[in-house]
Protein backbone atom coordinates (compact mmCIF):
# COMPACT_ATOMS: atom_id res chain seq x y z
CA UNK A 1 0.00 0.00 0.00
CA UNK A 2 1.10 3.32 -0.93
CA UNK A 3 1.85 5.55 2.53
CA UNK A 4 0.93 9.03 1.82
CA UNK A 5 3.32 11.70 4.82
CA UNK A 6 1.16 14.46 5.02
CA UNK A 7 3.04 17.73 5.25
CA UNK A 8 0.98 20.33 5.45
CA UNK A 9 1.81 21.14 9.67
CA UNK A 10 5.32 22.42 9.29
CA UNK A 11 5.88 26.10 10.57
CA UNK A 12 7.97 27.13 7.82
CA UNK A 13 4.35 27.50 6.04
CA UNK A 14 2.75 30.93 6.77
CA UNK A 15 -0.38 30.05 7.96
CA UNK A 16 1.12 27.37 10.67
CA UNK A 17 3.59 29.52 11.63
CA UNK A 18 0.92 32.06 12.37
CA UNK A 19 -1.35 29.30 14.05
CA UNK A 20 1.91 28.36 16.03
CA UNK A 21 2.68 31.77 17.21
CA UNK A 22 -0.68 32.27 18.54
CA UNK A 23 -1.28 29.07 19.76
CA UNK A 24 -4.91 28.74 17.50
CA UNK A 25 -5.65 24.89 18.25
CA UNK A 26 -8.28 24.62 16.53
CA UNK A 27 -6.66 25.84 13.02
CA UNK A 28 -3.77 23.11 13.56
CA UNK A 29 -6.69 20.35 13.93
CA UNK A 30 -8.43 21.35 11.49
CA UNK A 31 -5.82 21.15 9.16
CA UNK A 32 -4.98 17.47 11.00
CA UNK A 33 -8.25 16.31 10.67
CA UNK A 34 -8.58 17.15 6.75
CA UNK A 35 -5.34 15.94 5.99
CA UNK A 36 -6.58 12.47 7.55
CA UNK A 37 -9.88 12.37 5.90
CA UNK A 38 -8.06 12.55 2.76
CA UNK A 39 -6.00 9.53 3.18
CA UNK A 40 -2.81 10.78 5.00
CA UNK A 41 -1.06 7.96 6.12
CA UNK A 42 1.57 9.70 8.37
CA UNK A 43 1.21 13.46 9.65
CA UNK A 44 4.38 15.41 9.27
CA UNK A 45 5.17 17.72 12.28
CA UNK A 46 7.72 20.31 11.69
CA UNK A 47 7.99 22.98 14.13
CA UNK A 48 11.59 24.41 13.33
CA UNK A 49 10.70 27.64 11.52
CA UNK A 50 10.26 29.74 14.57
CA UNK A 51 13.93 29.77 15.15
CA UNK A 52 14.70 29.20 19.03
CA UNK A 53 11.22 28.42 19.66
CA UNK A 54 11.35 24.56 18.73
CA UNK A 55 11.35 22.78 21.60
CA UNK A 56 7.91 24.57 23.13
CA UNK A 57 6.39 24.39 19.44
CA UNK A 58 6.70 21.37 18.75
CA UNK A 59 5.89 20.13 22.49
CA UNK A 60 2.42 22.46 21.90
CA UNK A 61 1.95 21.04 18.62
CA UNK A 62 1.98 16.82 19.83
CA UNK A 63 -0.25 18.12 22.49
CA UNK A 64 -2.70 19.85 20.08
CA UNK A 65 -2.54 16.76 17.75
CA UNK A 66 -2.26 13.78 20.02
CA UNK A 67 -5.71 13.41 20.95
CA UNK A 68 -7.34 13.68 17.51
CA UNK A 69 -4.61 11.34 15.08
CA UNK A 70 -5.97 8.39 13.83
CA UNK A 71 -2.55 8.13 11.99
CA UNK A 72 1.01 7.84 13.31
CA UNK A 73 3.02 10.85 13.11
CA UNK A 74 6.44 11.94 11.67
CA UNK A 75 8.30 13.68 13.90
CA UNK A 76 10.54 16.15 11.68
CA UNK A 77 13.71 17.60 13.51
CA UNK A 78 17.24 17.40 12.51
CA UNK A 79 17.48 17.97 16.80
CA UNK A 80 17.96 15.00 18.56
CA UNK A 81 16.47 16.68 21.79
CA UNK A 82 13.87 18.04 20.48
CA UNK A 83 13.30 14.26 19.16
CA UNK A 84 13.73 12.84 22.46
CA UNK A 85 10.78 15.23 23.96
CA UNK A 86 8.56 14.16 21.03
CA UNK A 87 9.20 10.69 20.84
CA UNK A 88 8.44 10.61 24.00
CA UNK A 89 4.64 12.35 24.17
CA UNK A 90 3.51 10.20 20.88
CA UNK A 91 1.07 7.06 20.87
CA UNK A 92 1.64 5.41 18.35
CA UNK A 93 5.10 4.12 16.91
CA UNK A 94 6.05 7.26 15.06
CA UNK A 95 8.34 7.83 11.91
CA UNK A 96 11.31 10.07 12.25
CA UNK A 97 11.89 12.13 9.64
CA UNK A 98 15.05 12.42 9.08
CA UNK A 99 18.74 11.10 9.08
CA UNK A 100 21.52 11.45 6.61
CA UNK A 101 25.03 10.87 5.75
CA UNK A 102 26.21 13.98 6.51
CA UNK A 103 28.58 13.81 9.59
CA UNK A 104 26.83 16.24 11.92
CA UNK A 105 23.23 14.78 11.39
CA UNK A 106 24.42 11.13 11.18
CA UNK A 107 26.39 11.62 14.43
CA UNK A 108 23.60 13.33 16.58
CA UNK A 109 21.10 10.71 15.03
CA UNK A 110 22.41 7.36 15.57
CA UNK A 111 22.70 7.50 19.32
CA UNK A 112 18.91 8.19 19.57
CA UNK A 113 17.39 5.87 16.90
CA UNK A 114 19.71 3.17 18.53
CA UNK A 115 16.96 0.97 20.48
CA UNK A 116 14.05 2.84 19.11
CA UNK A 117 10.92 1.16 17.61
CA UNK A 118 10.62 3.71 15.08
CA UNK A 119 10.22 4.37 11.37
CA UNK A 120 12.83 6.26 9.88
CA UNK A 121 13.38 8.44 6.48
CA UNK A 122 17.09 8.10 5.63
CA UNK A 123 18.11 11.31 2.91
CA UNK A 124 20.18 10.03 0.25
CA UNK A 125 22.97 13.47 1.29
CA UNK A 126 26.87 13.66 2.17
CA UNK A 127 28.97 15.99 3.33
CA UNK A 128 29.49 16.50 -0.79
CA UNK A 129 26.19 17.71 -0.87
CA UNK A 130 23.22 16.23 -3.49
CA UNK A 131 24.46 13.37 -5.44
CA UNK A 132 25.08 13.24 -8.70
CA UNK A 133 24.60 10.26 -10.33
CA UNK A 134 22.21 7.02 -9.90
CA UNK A 135 25.53 5.08 -8.59
CA UNK A 136 25.69 7.65 -5.98
CA UNK A 137 22.01 7.65 -4.74
CA UNK A 138 22.43 3.54 -4.97
CA UNK A 139 25.68 3.62 -2.64
CA UNK A 140 24.18 6.18 -0.15
CA UNK A 141 20.89 4.36 0.34
CA UNK A 142 23.04 0.92 1.43
CA UNK A 143 25.56 2.65 3.69
CA UNK A 144 22.34 4.21 5.31
CA UNK A 145 20.36 0.65 5.10
CA UNK A 146 23.40 -1.45 6.52
CA UNK A 147 24.27 1.29 9.47
CA UNK A 148 20.41 1.65 10.41
CA UNK A 149 20.40 -2.26 10.89
CA UNK A 150 23.64 -2.38 12.80
CA UNK A 151 21.53 -0.57 15.22
CA UNK A 152 19.10 -2.63 15.07
CA UNK A 153 16.61 -0.70 12.44
CA UNK A 154 14.92 -3.77 10.13
CA UNK A 155 15.11 -2.45 6.46
CA UNK A 156 11.18 -2.32 6.24
CA UNK A 157 11.30 0.35 8.63
CA UNK A 158 13.59 2.64 6.54
CA UNK A 159 12.22 5.03 4.08
CA UNK A 160 14.79 5.83 1.51
CA UNK A 161 14.40 9.52 0.41
CA UNK A 162 17.36 9.42 -2.81
CA UNK A 163 16.38 12.98 -2.93
CA UNK A 164 14.49 14.08 -6.35
CA UNK A 165 16.56 17.20 -7.58
CA UNK A 166 15.05 19.64 -10.63
CA UNK A 167 14.46 18.52 -14.45
CA UNK A 168 14.92 22.39 -15.20
CA UNK A 169 18.82 22.10 -14.89
CA UNK A 170 19.58 18.69 -15.95
CA UNK A 171 17.20 16.80 -18.13
CA UNK A 172 18.41 13.60 -17.16
CA UNK A 173 17.27 14.17 -13.42
CA UNK A 174 14.49 12.26 -13.64
CA UNK A 175 15.86 9.14 -15.16
CA UNK A 176 18.79 9.66 -12.64
CA UNK A 177 16.63 9.29 -9.74
CA UNK A 178 14.22 6.14 -11.27
CA UNK A 179 17.06 4.29 -12.15
CA UNK A 180 18.50 4.76 -8.72
CA UNK A 181 15.20 3.77 -6.98
CA UNK A 182 14.99 0.28 -9.45
CA UNK A 183 18.80 -0.43 -7.96
CA UNK A 184 17.92 -0.05 -4.45
CA UNK A 185 14.00 -1.94 -4.79
CA UNK A 186 16.22 -4.44 -6.51
CA UNK A 187 18.49 -4.98 -3.73
CA UNK A 188 16.26 -4.40 -0.60
CA UNK A 189 12.50 -5.45 -1.47
CA UNK A 190 11.43 -4.42 1.60
CA UNK A 191 13.07 -0.98 1.83
CA UNK A 192 10.40 1.89 1.39
CA UNK A 193 11.11 4.80 -0.77
CA UNK A 194 10.07 8.02 0.03
CA UNK A 195 10.93 11.71 -0.35
CA UNK A 196 9.31 14.81 -1.68
CA UNK A 197 8.25 15.13 -5.78
CA UNK A 198 7.91 19.76 -5.95
CA UNK A 199 11.49 19.42 -7.02
CA UNK A 200 11.34 17.54 -9.87
CA UNK A 201 9.16 20.64 -11.38
CA UNK A 202 11.74 23.51 -9.92
CA UNK A 203 11.89 26.26 -12.49
CA UNK A 204 9.38 25.22 -15.11
CA UNK A 205 5.74 26.27 -15.16
CA UNK A 206 2.46 24.29 -14.65
CA UNK A 207 4.30 22.62 -11.80
CA UNK A 208 1.40 20.50 -11.05
CA UNK A 209 1.10 18.05 -14.15
CA UNK A 210 4.84 16.89 -14.06
CA UNK A 211 4.69 16.07 -10.15
CA UNK A 212 1.55 13.83 -11.22
CA UNK A 213 3.55 12.07 -13.84
CA UNK A 214 6.29 12.03 -12.62
CA UNK A 215 4.88 9.88 -9.08
CA UNK A 216 3.23 7.57 -11.47
CA UNK A 217 6.85 6.89 -12.97
CA UNK A 218 8.51 6.55 -9.46
CA UNK A 219 5.78 3.86 -8.44
CA UNK A 220 6.47 2.00 -11.33
CA UNK A 221 10.43 2.51 -10.11
CA UNK A 222 9.38 1.32 -6.49
CA UNK A 223 8.58 4.59 -4.85
CA UNK A 224 5.46 3.55 -2.30
CA UNK A 225 5.41 6.55 0.29
CA UNK A 226 5.97 10.35 -0.40
CA UNK A 227 5.99 13.74 1.53
CA UNK A 228 2.94 15.38 -0.46
CA UNK A 229 -0.06 17.40 0.37
CA UNK A 230 -3.06 15.26 0.91
CA UNK A 231 -5.05 18.24 0.27
CA UNK A 232 -3.72 18.48 -3.61
CA UNK A 233 -6.84 16.07 -4.39
CA UNK A 234 -5.43 15.71 -8.13
CA UNK A 235 -1.99 14.24 -6.96
CA UNK A 236 -4.11 12.12 -4.70
CA UNK A 237 -6.51 10.82 -7.49
CA UNK A 238 -3.00 10.00 -9.44
CA UNK A 239 -1.56 8.27 -6.96
CA UNK A 240 -4.78 5.88 -6.27
CA UNK A 241 -4.99 5.46 -9.71
CA UNK A 242 -1.22 4.55 -10.36
CA UNK A 243 -1.49 2.13 -7.34
CA UNK A 244 -4.29 0.22 -9.37
CA UNK A 245 -2.11 0.41 -12.60
CA UNK A 246 0.67 -1.15 -10.91
CA UNK A 247 -1.00 -4.09 -9.45
CA UNK A 248 -1.65 -3.25 -5.92
CA UNK A 249 -5.23 -2.71 -6.18
CA UNK A 250 -7.55 -6.13 -6.26
CA UNK A 251 -10.29 -5.95 -8.57
CA UNK A 252 -9.60 -2.15 -8.58
CA UNK A 253 -11.86 -1.67 -5.36
CA UNK A 254 -9.70 1.26 -3.96
CA UNK A 255 -10.16 3.15 -7.51
CA UNK A 256 -13.95 2.76 -7.64
CA UNK A 257 -13.84 3.27 -3.96
CA UNK A 258 -12.83 6.68 -4.93
CA UNK A 259 -14.35 7.18 -7.79
CA UNK A 260 -17.83 6.59 -6.00
CA UNK A 261 -16.49 9.43 -3.48
CA UNK A 262 -16.04 11.82 -5.75
CA UNK A 263 -12.18 11.66 -4.80
CA UNK A 264 -11.09 10.65 -8.74
CA UNK A 265 -12.39 12.25 -11.76
CA UNK A 266 -10.69 11.98 -14.90
CA UNK B 1 27.05 49.04 -38.23
CA UNK B 2 26.90 45.88 -36.40
CA UNK B 3 22.99 44.36 -36.07
CA UNK B 4 22.98 44.28 -32.02
CA UNK B 5 19.32 43.74 -32.29
CA UNK B 6 19.67 40.42 -34.28
CA UNK B 7 22.04 39.09 -31.85
CA UNK B 8 19.88 40.16 -28.97
CA UNK B 9 16.77 38.60 -30.36
CA UNK B 10 18.47 35.17 -31.17
CA UNK B 11 19.65 35.27 -27.86
CA UNK B 12 16.71 36.02 -26.25
CA UNK B 13 15.25 33.13 -29.18
CA UNK B 14 17.84 30.60 -27.56
CA UNK B 15 19.40 30.11 -31.17
CA UNK B 16 22.81 28.92 -30.73
CA UNK B 17 23.74 28.11 -34.08
CA UNK B 18 22.18 31.99 -34.82
CA UNK B 19 23.74 33.77 -32.23
CA UNK B 20 27.22 32.32 -32.99
CA UNK B 21 26.47 33.25 -36.99
CA UNK B 22 25.96 37.07 -36.13
CA UNK B 23 28.97 37.00 -33.32
CA UNK B 24 31.13 35.27 -36.17
CA UNK B 25 29.84 37.81 -38.77
CA UNK B 26 30.18 40.72 -36.87
CA UNK B 27 33.69 40.07 -35.98
CA UNK B 28 34.20 39.77 -39.68
CA UNK B 29 33.16 42.89 -40.00
CA UNK B 30 35.67 44.37 -37.47
CA UNK B 31 33.11 45.15 -34.92
CA UNK B 32 34.90 46.00 -31.49
CA UNK B 33 34.42 42.38 -30.05
CA UNK B 34 34.30 44.82 -26.59
CA UNK B 35 31.08 45.94 -28.57
CA UNK B 36 29.45 42.67 -29.44
CA UNK B 37 29.98 41.62 -25.82
CA UNK B 38 28.02 44.61 -24.16
CA UNK B 39 25.43 45.70 -26.68
CA UNK B 40 24.78 42.68 -27.90
CA UNK B 41 25.35 39.56 -25.94
CA UNK B 42 25.37 41.20 -22.24
CA UNK B 43 21.97 43.31 -23.52
CA UNK B 44 20.66 40.09 -24.85
CA UNK B 45 20.98 38.26 -21.27
CA UNK B 46 19.71 41.71 -19.08
CA UNK B 47 16.17 41.12 -21.22
CA UNK B 48 16.51 37.08 -20.28
CA UNK B 49 16.60 37.83 -16.74
CA UNK B 50 14.11 39.97 -17.19
CA UNK B 51 11.87 37.66 -18.70
CA UNK B 52 12.65 35.04 -16.63
CA UNK B 53 12.01 36.93 -13.65
CA UNK B 54 8.40 38.28 -15.33
CA UNK B 55 7.88 34.20 -15.61
CA UNK B 56 8.24 34.11 -19.45
CA UNK B 57 11.43 32.25 -19.74
CA UNK B 58 12.29 29.35 -17.76
CA UNK B 59 14.92 27.74 -16.29
CA UNK B 60 15.95 25.40 -19.31
CA UNK B 61 15.83 28.52 -21.84
CA UNK B 62 17.89 30.48 -19.56
CA UNK B 63 20.80 27.82 -19.25
CA UNK B 64 20.33 27.61 -23.38
CA UNK B 65 20.64 31.18 -23.85
CA UNK B 66 23.75 31.10 -21.17
CA UNK B 67 25.54 28.39 -22.98
CA UNK B 68 25.09 30.12 -26.52
CA UNK B 69 26.33 33.33 -24.69
CA UNK B 70 29.02 31.11 -23.06
CA UNK B 71 30.22 29.64 -26.23
CA UNK B 72 30.31 33.55 -28.09
CA UNK B 73 32.47 35.03 -25.57
CA UNK B 74 34.84 32.17 -25.80
CA UNK B 75 34.96 33.52 -29.57
CA UNK B 76 35.77 36.80 -28.44
CA UNK B 77 38.17 36.06 -25.51
CA UNK B 78 40.91 36.60 -27.25
CA UNK B 79 39.98 39.53 -29.26
CA UNK B 80 39.06 41.55 -26.24
CA UNK B 81 42.08 44.22 -24.78
CA UNK B 82 43.47 44.84 -21.66
CA UNK B 83 40.53 44.94 -18.91
CA UNK B 84 37.91 45.22 -21.60
CA UNK B 85 34.49 43.11 -21.00
CA UNK B 86 34.35 42.91 -17.32
CA UNK B 87 32.19 45.50 -15.26
CA UNK B 88 34.40 46.32 -12.60
CA UNK B 89 31.87 44.76 -10.19
CA UNK B 90 33.64 41.88 -8.57
CA UNK B 91 30.81 39.60 -6.86
CA UNK B 92 31.52 36.81 -4.31
CA UNK B 93 28.70 34.20 -4.10
CA UNK B 94 28.12 30.87 -1.98
CA UNK B 95 25.85 28.94 0.36
CA UNK B 96 26.32 29.30 3.98
CA UNK B 97 27.62 26.84 6.10
CA UNK B 98 25.91 23.62 6.87
CA UNK B 99 23.76 23.98 3.32
CA UNK B 100 24.72 21.57 0.59
CA UNK B 101 22.18 23.37 -2.04
CA UNK B 102 24.01 24.76 -4.82
CA UNK B 103 21.44 24.63 -8.19
CA UNK B 104 19.75 28.46 -7.49
CA UNK B 105 23.14 29.75 -6.29
CA UNK B 106 24.60 28.54 -9.77
CA UNK B 107 21.80 30.08 -11.41
CA UNK B 108 22.33 33.75 -10.07
CA UNK B 109 25.86 33.45 -10.35
CA UNK B 110 25.77 32.67 -13.89
CA UNK B 111 22.79 35.13 -14.86
CA UNK B 112 25.59 37.75 -13.02
CA UNK B 113 28.66 36.45 -15.18
CA UNK B 114 26.43 36.77 -17.99
CA UNK B 115 25.66 40.22 -17.14
CA UNK B 116 29.07 40.94 -17.38
CA UNK B 117 30.17 40.90 -13.65
CA UNK B 118 33.41 39.29 -11.72
CA UNK B 119 31.33 36.76 -10.30
CA UNK B 120 33.52 34.09 -7.99
CA UNK B 121 31.81 31.30 -7.00
CA UNK B 122 32.69 30.06 -3.71
CA UNK B 123 30.41 26.75 -3.50
CA UNK B 124 28.37 25.59 -0.40
CA UNK B 125 28.80 25.15 3.10
CA UNK B 126 30.83 28.65 3.28
CA UNK B 127 31.73 29.23 6.96
CA UNK B 128 31.47 33.41 7.84
CA UNK B 129 35.09 33.36 8.35
CA UNK B 130 35.84 32.67 4.71
CA UNK B 131 33.36 34.85 3.58
CA UNK B 132 35.36 37.97 5.11
CA UNK B 133 38.61 36.84 3.79
CA UNK B 134 37.34 35.94 0.27
CA UNK B 135 35.61 39.83 0.43
CA UNK B 136 39.27 41.20 1.42
CA UNK B 137 40.82 38.54 -1.13
CA UNK B 138 38.50 39.14 -4.57
CA UNK B 139 38.21 43.26 -3.08
CA UNK B 140 34.70 42.60 -3.62
CA UNK B 141 31.66 45.21 -3.88
CA UNK B 142 28.64 42.33 -3.72
CA UNK B 143 28.37 39.48 -1.09
CA UNK B 144 25.76 36.79 -2.36
CA UNK B 145 24.46 34.23 0.11
CA UNK B 146 22.54 31.38 -0.23
CA UNK B 147 20.15 28.99 1.87
CA UNK B 148 17.87 26.41 1.21
CA UNK B 149 17.03 25.83 4.81
CA UNK B 150 15.22 27.09 7.46
CA UNK B 151 18.11 25.11 9.39
CA UNK B 152 20.72 27.36 7.96
CA UNK B 153 18.87 30.99 7.90
CA UNK B 154 20.26 31.63 11.07
CA UNK B 155 23.73 31.09 9.75
CA UNK B 156 23.08 34.11 7.31
CA UNK B 157 22.71 36.26 10.08
CA UNK B 158 25.77 35.18 11.56
CA UNK B 159 27.71 35.95 8.18
CA UNK B 160 26.39 39.15 8.05
CA UNK B 161 26.98 39.41 11.51
CA UNK B 162 31.10 38.24 10.55
CA UNK B 163 31.14 40.83 8.07
CA UNK B 164 29.99 43.67 9.99
CA UNK B 165 33.04 42.57 13.04
CA UNK B 166 35.42 42.17 10.21
CA UNK B 167 34.96 45.97 9.37
CA UNK B 168 34.15 45.64 5.79
CA UNK B 169 30.52 45.55 5.67
CA UNK B 170 30.73 49.74 4.49
CA UNK B 171 32.63 47.93 1.36
CA UNK B 172 29.82 45.48 0.05
CA UNK B 173 26.43 45.26 -0.31
CA UNK B 174 25.25 41.80 0.95
CA UNK B 175 22.49 40.12 -1.04
CA UNK B 176 20.48 37.08 0.14
CA UNK B 177 18.30 34.08 -1.78
CA UNK B 178 16.93 30.37 -1.32
CA UNK B 179 13.55 29.17 -1.13
CA UNK B 180 12.48 30.20 2.98
CA UNK B 181 14.19 33.62 2.67
CA UNK B 182 12.28 36.46 2.35
CA UNK B 183 12.38 39.99 2.37
CA UNK B 184 11.63 40.66 5.93
CA UNK B 185 14.04 38.23 6.90
CA UNK B 186 16.63 40.28 4.63
CA UNK B 187 15.53 43.22 6.52
CA UNK B 188 16.07 41.50 10.10
CA UNK B 189 19.04 40.52 9.49
CA UNK B 190 20.78 43.42 8.22
CA UNK B 191 21.53 42.23 4.27
CA UNK B 192 20.87 45.10 1.51
CA UNK B 193 18.81 43.07 -0.83
CA UNK B 194 16.64 39.96 -1.28
CA UNK B 195 15.91 38.71 -4.82
CA UNK B 196 13.24 35.82 -5.43
CA UNK B 197 14.58 34.48 -8.86
CA UNK B 198 17.94 34.48 -10.54
CA UNK B 199 16.54 37.22 -13.05
CA UNK B 200 16.18 39.58 -10.68
CA UNK B 201 18.83 39.36 -8.43
CA UNK B 202 21.41 39.74 -11.34
CA UNK B 203 19.67 43.17 -12.40
CA UNK B 204 19.89 44.07 -8.44
CA UNK B 205 23.14 43.29 -8.30
CA UNK B 206 23.78 45.61 -11.48
CA UNK B 207 22.05 48.41 -9.82
CA UNK B 208 24.08 47.63 -6.92
CA UNK B 209 27.31 48.25 -8.64
CA UNK B 210 26.05 50.95 -10.91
Amino acid sequence: MFEVIGERINTSRKFVQAAVAERDAEYIINDVKKQQEAGANFIDVNAGARIGHETEDMKWLLDTIQPIATVPLTLDSPDPAVLEMAFAMVEKTPMINSISLEKERFEAMMPFLKGKECKVIALCMDDNGMPGSADDIVARAITLVEELNKIGIPTNAIYIDPLVQPISTDSNKGMMVLDAVRAIKAKYPEVHITGGLSNISYGLPQRHIINRTFVALMMDAGMDSAIIDPLDAKIMATIKTADMLIGNDQFCGNYLKGVRSGAIES
Amino acid sequence: MADFNAIIEALVACDTEKVTQLVNAAITENVPAVEILNKGLIAGMDIVGEKMENGDMFIPEVLMAAQAMGKCVETLKPLLGEGEGRDSASVIIGTVKGDLHDIGKNLVGMMMESGGMDVHNLGVDIAPEDFVAEIKSKNAQIVCLSALLTTTMPMMKKTVDAIVESGLRDQVKIMVGGAPVTQAFCDEIGADGFAPDAGSASKMAKSFAA
